[in-house]
């Protein structure tokens, strides 16, 4: 046995001339749990769907725990997978739903019941399984198809961006709910979302797509401190992406201005520089640092934004509350801690 | 399913038929088998081995070649040759050597003179359905079909039926279009297509009659804008005009939608006979009273036109009462707000939003009429349309399928051209007034005059529609509805349907049993199939993705297009000789409706699914199921609403039905709709309208039984929402 859960190796699907994954090769570790993080549009889905057989891919290749599954329908690969929608049968029961991969599989109706029984209380549904799907609350039936799925002991769990029809607040706990779950059972999972946010939050690793190719893949922490270009500096998170000048290590020049600044190895020399919000601090004009003036001013109760307008161009700012507060118009002196020159 | 296990199970089949059953089809039924393994009921192994059909050993052979990989457990994608090679086998030698022996006479080298062959039989029919199993197991093999051998084998099960008995029929009657006493004549195929009987103007200048296509395109366009007019009227009356506030009035409109759908369509002629006719009951009043002499009038255009009407309008004003429900009204309250009075508020935003409805509504009735045969066919009298007239170029005294199959031709011309324009038409205009968003508000009320109007319109005809259908309720219970002796009596009921008792057991003396058991049995059998073949079908259309998903759907739907008169003609011209034999059977009547039905069902299901999330499905086959299993469990359940309609629909189409069946109807399998026909030519009429009644009755029972067996889908609270996913 590998360590590789899941396995790519140059696939590619196609529909008519559009390239939706376009020659992807990787590798998911058993056990992790994989964020698939883009824009939409960028192939995200399309490669969860591929994992799942739900499309076939039109070149390369697909192992699933070592197994060959490039030509296996959905039905023959051993995964499980949480909709977007949940889709959750209408016309079945909390508990006919969730024993019905049981039944399809050859269990027989007791056996299948008390399992399914056993995983509707695991997640907090017991007494549940005699109503219908129409009667529950969306958290409840976004509970319904994890336990669906989970009853099932699937090599990899697949999740279509399962947060998205819930409240932020449900969010929150319900992506904790799903980490917490993943954590103790060792499950493979695949996680599909635009939420930047989210995928930081539950990610071991977080793979970014854009058009069809994996643009970065690594830890939550590498790739927001580490991004390999623009796209991810502005994608993970935000970032002033501004033209400079690498002068030596931790010395860069932004708009003339020469500054110390923490910055990751990178050749001396002219460079695009990302700058993250939080990495600025106003201060008071005179203080060391790249002078501007307050161009707009918000408070937004745990934090402050401000654009300020400099010589490297307009510079987006985050500072917690309790710093000081400037009003439009005011002359600041920006404090840089950390820049990213971009490769 | 895997693509083994259909692959064995398809070979089993073929080889039954090898062995087994009869090879040719049996002329005297299961009497026959008697004979069995010899003579008219032997298998083809029988046949090979006594050297009476040696071209027929690539079938023998082919199955030999598959049956070794199969039997060690492997599937290949080189059965889908060894599947198409069986197919393409049995019907190349059926279509090749026939009863007068070669039909091919360029394969004279090869086969030289062989025997003559009679039509194809179950054996072939096993063999063939082996050979389909055997091609879509080698497809699936190849991970076409999204390597479902399931789905593969419906695909390919349903394409060859449709190609059989909905493409090949209008094929062979075109080209027997191009044919004069068996030789190829495109001379005689152009003057056909052009003879004065079609294209003639005389009626202009002289009293003669003018040419078919004329007078087919005169009676369908009166019959579109008169029928769209007062749908409409019906349909601003209910919407907006208060009508169906009153429980009268609600209840007058909804009898009005239901009752032409379950009347046999001629039998609104009958009534218009009845009444108008030259000892007609209005007729007779009108000659005692105010002296207008008795004539005929009702007998031609005028007769026609208004029966048209009245099977007609009621579709109009469902289409049209559709439409104007979703008008969502915060449009009409918008331009009400900015100052327009409710007449310049109808002119301005209901009038226009209402255009591609009232031009659905005008060429759905323009296609019916062109389609409509049993009106022109009693009321018609010197009034010839296309579809009469193609039945008499058939039936008449000078047959001649050649020039039935030209005017079928110039009708199918006609109703395709009908179909293209409003394709084009609507593609250009589509208005979504239905925004999604909670509309509240009011819709405007009528603008006074117009509610007068469609009022005085209105009303009236819907007291002559009640007379009209009073007459068919009474006509068959009294003396002689025809010449106004309106004396109570079971006279024509007994006639009908008199049962005498022999020693406890019933024996059906009525004239008409044998032909209402036929018709019950018919579209017993029938309804059943076109529901599950159409649903079937929807099913893969909008669900599956594979290589000609749309040929398939087109070829669904163009038998939807196609008129009964066309269909009935290709009919006894494909399936009259062998190797496909079917005239003079209760089958040809089952397949004909099944294949002129089904579009419903297929539109049916297509629009269901369209309501229930894909990823249902999607999520059953990440659970393990596979397509078979997910159809089943999941989508049917889902779908039993569309199920009910469509078998609801097919059976009562399969009673009402005339066009396509008078010519395929035999002595020992006639039909209650061609039986009345018959009645009424022979002068019957009230035993005619006696046995309408009791059509009507048994499809009112019928409906409403499907309805209770198959009973509503339960579906959460409420009534039916749209089913998404985990809603």
């Amino acid at each position: 046995m590998t360590d590789i859960a899941i396995r790519f190796d140059r696939v590619t699907k196609a529909f008519g001339p559009v390239r939706a994954v376009d020659e992807v090769s990787l590798d998911l570790p058993r056990g992790a749990l994989v964020t698939l993080l883009g824009p939409s549009g960028c192939g995200k889905t399309t490669t969860l769907r591929l994992v799942a057989g739900l499309e076939l891919p039109t070149g390369g290749r697909i192992e699933i725990e070592g197994r060959d599954v490039t030509g296996l329908s959905a039905a023959e690969r051993r995964i499980a997978m949480v909709f977007q929608s949940y889709a959750l049968f209408p016309h079945m029961n909390v508990l006919e739903n969730v024993s019905y991969g049981l039944l399809v599989n050859g269990a027989r109706k007791p056996s299948a019941e008390a399992e399914a029984n056993a995983m509707l209380k695991t997640l907090g549904l017991d007494g549940l399984g005699q109503r219908l799907p129409s009667e529950l609350s969306g958290g409840q039936q976004q509970r319904v198809a994890v336990a669906r799925a989970l009853v099932l002991r699937p090599q990899v769990l697949l999740f279509d961006e399962p947060l998205s029809n819930l409240d932020a607040r449900l969010r929150r706990r319900v992506r904790e709910d799903i980490r917490d779950l993943q954590r103790k059972l060792g499950l493979s999972v695949v996680y599909v979302t635009h939420d930047q946010q989210e995928a930081l939050a539950v990610s071991d690793l977080v793979c970014v797509m854009r058009a069809g190719k994996i643009a970065q893949m690594g830890t939550p922490t590498a790739l927001y401190e580490d991004p390999a270009d623009a796209f991810i500096a502005d994608f993970m998170g935000e970032a002033n992406v501004v033209a400079g000048e690498v002068l030596g290590p931790d010395r860069i020049a932004l708009g003339g201005v020469a500054l110390d600044v923490a910055i990751r190895a990178h050749p001396p020399g002219p460079a695009q520089i990302a700058v993250r919000p939080e990495s600025i601090l106003p201060q008071p004009e005179g203080a060391p640092g790249l002078p501007g003036r307050i161009h707009r001013a918000a408070f937004l109760g745990q934090t402050r934004e401000y654009e300020v307008e400099t010589s490297a161009g307009m510079l987006f700012v985050v500072t917690p509350a309790a710093s000081p507060a400037f009003a439009t118009g005011d002359a600041v002196s920006c404090h840089i801690a950390r820049a990213i020159p971009l490769r | 399913m895997g693509a083994l296990t259909l692959a064995r199970a398809a070979l089993i089949c073929a080889t039954l038929g090898l062995f087994l059953a009869p090879w040719h089809g049996l002329q005297d039924g299961f009497s026959e088998l008697a004979s069995w393994p010899r003579d008219s009921a032997a298998p083809l192994v029988a046949l090979l081995l006594d050297g009476s059909r040696w071209w027929l050993w690539p079938v023998a052979l082919l199955l030999a070649l598959a049956a070794p990989a199969l039997l060690r457990g492997r599937a290949g994608g080189g059965l889908a040759w060894i599947g198409a090679g069986l197919v393409l086998a049995v019907f190349g030698a059926g279509y090749a050597i026939g009863l007068n022996g070669l039909n091919w006479s360029w394969l004279a080298p090869l086969l030289g003179a062989p025997p003559p062959q009679p039509s194809l039989g179950w054996g072939a029919l096993l063999v063939l359905a082996g050979g389909i199993g055997l091609f879509a197991a080698g497809q699936a093999a190849r991970g076409r079909f999204g390597a479902d051998a399931f789905v593969a084998f419906l695909v390919c099960g349903c394409g060859f039926l449709l190609v059989l008995f909905v493409f090949l029929p209008l094929v062979n009657m075109l080209s027997a279009a191009l044919y004069e006493d068996g030789r190829l004549a495109p001379a005689a195929f152009g003057a056909r297509l052009v003879a004065p009987e079609a294209w003639s103007l005389a009626c202009l200048s002289t009293h003669a009659g003018c040419g078919v296509v004329w007078n087919t395109l005169l009676l369908a366009t009166l019959t579109g804008v008169i029928s769209t007019l007062l749908g409409l009227g019906f349909a601003l009356l209910a919407v907006r005009g208060g009508v169906q506030q009153s429980r009268f009035g609600a209840g007058a409109f909804r009898a009005m939608t239901i009752l032409p759908l379950i009347t046999p369509p001629f039998v609104v002629s009958l009534a218009l006979i009845v009444l108008f006719g030259r000892t007609g009951i209005v007729t007779g009043f009108m000659w005692d009273w105010f002296d207008i002499p008795r004539s005929r009038w009702i007998y031609g255009l005028p007769g026609v036109l208004l029966a048209q009407i009245l099977a007609q309008a009621p579709i109009a004003f469902l289409l049209l009462d559709g439409a104007l429900r979703a008008i969502s009204p915060s449009l009409e309250e918008a331009a009400a707000t900015m100052g327009a009075r409710r007449m310049r508020v109808f002119r301005n935003v209901t009038w226009p939003l209402l255009k591609p409805a009232l031009a659905a509504a005008f060429l759905l009735g323009f296609v019916e009429s062109l389609a409509d045969f049993g009106n022109p066919l009693v009321l018609g009298g010197d009034f010839d349309v296309l579809s009469t007239r193609i039945f008499f170029a058939i039936a008449g005294a000078r047959h001649d399928p050649g020039r039935a199959a030209a005017l079928a031709l110039l009708l199918l011309a006609l109703t395709f051209g009908a179909f293209a324009l409003q394709a084009w038409w609507l593609g250009k205009r589509r208005y979504t007034t239905v925004t999604g968003k909670g509309d509240s508000g009011l819709p405007a009320a009528l603008p006074r005059g117009l509610k007068f109007t469609c009022a005085a319109v209105v009303w009236p005809w819907m007291i002559f529609t009640a007379l009209v259908y009073g007459i068919i309720l009474v006509g068959g219970f009294v003396h002689d509805i025809g010449r106004g002796d309106m004396s109570f009596t079971w006279r024509h009921l007994g006639t009908g349907f008199e049962i005498d008792w022999f020693d406890g057991a019933p024996a059906f003396l009525g004239s008409a049993w044998d032909s209402l058991f036929t018709t019950i049995q018919v579209a017993a059998v029938s309804a059943p199939l076109t529901a599950g073949l159409g649903i079937l079908l929807a099913w893969l259309i909008a669900r599956q993705n594979f290589p000609g998903r749309r040929g398939l759907e087109f070829m669904t739907m163009l038998s939807f297009a196609i008129p009964g008169t066309v269909v009935g003609v290709s009919y006894i011209m494909a399936f009259n000789v062998p190797p496909v034999e079917l005239t003079g059977t209760a089958l040809i009547l089952v397949i004909c409706f099944v294949f002129r039905n089904l579009p419903v069902g297929v539109r049916g299901g297509i629009a269901a699914l369209a309501q229930i999330d894909r990823s249902l499905d999607e999520a059953s086959a990440t659970m393990g199921a596979g397509a078979f299993t997910t159809l089943r469990r999941v989508v049917l359940p889902l779908l039993r609403p569309a199920i009910v309609t469509a078998l609801a629909y097919s059976f009562v189409t399969a009673m009402t039905a005339v066009s396509a069946v008078i010519f395929l109807v035999s002595a020992r399998h006639n039909l209650a709709t061609v039986y009345i026909v018959g009645r009424v030519e022979a002068g019957e009429m009230a035993l005619a309208i006696a046995y309408s009644t009791v059509l009507i009755v048994i499809m009112l029972a019928v409906v409403l039984g499907i309805e209770k067996l198959v009973g509503r889908a339960r579906l959460g609270r409420g009534s039916a929402p749209p089913i998404r996913a985990g809603a």
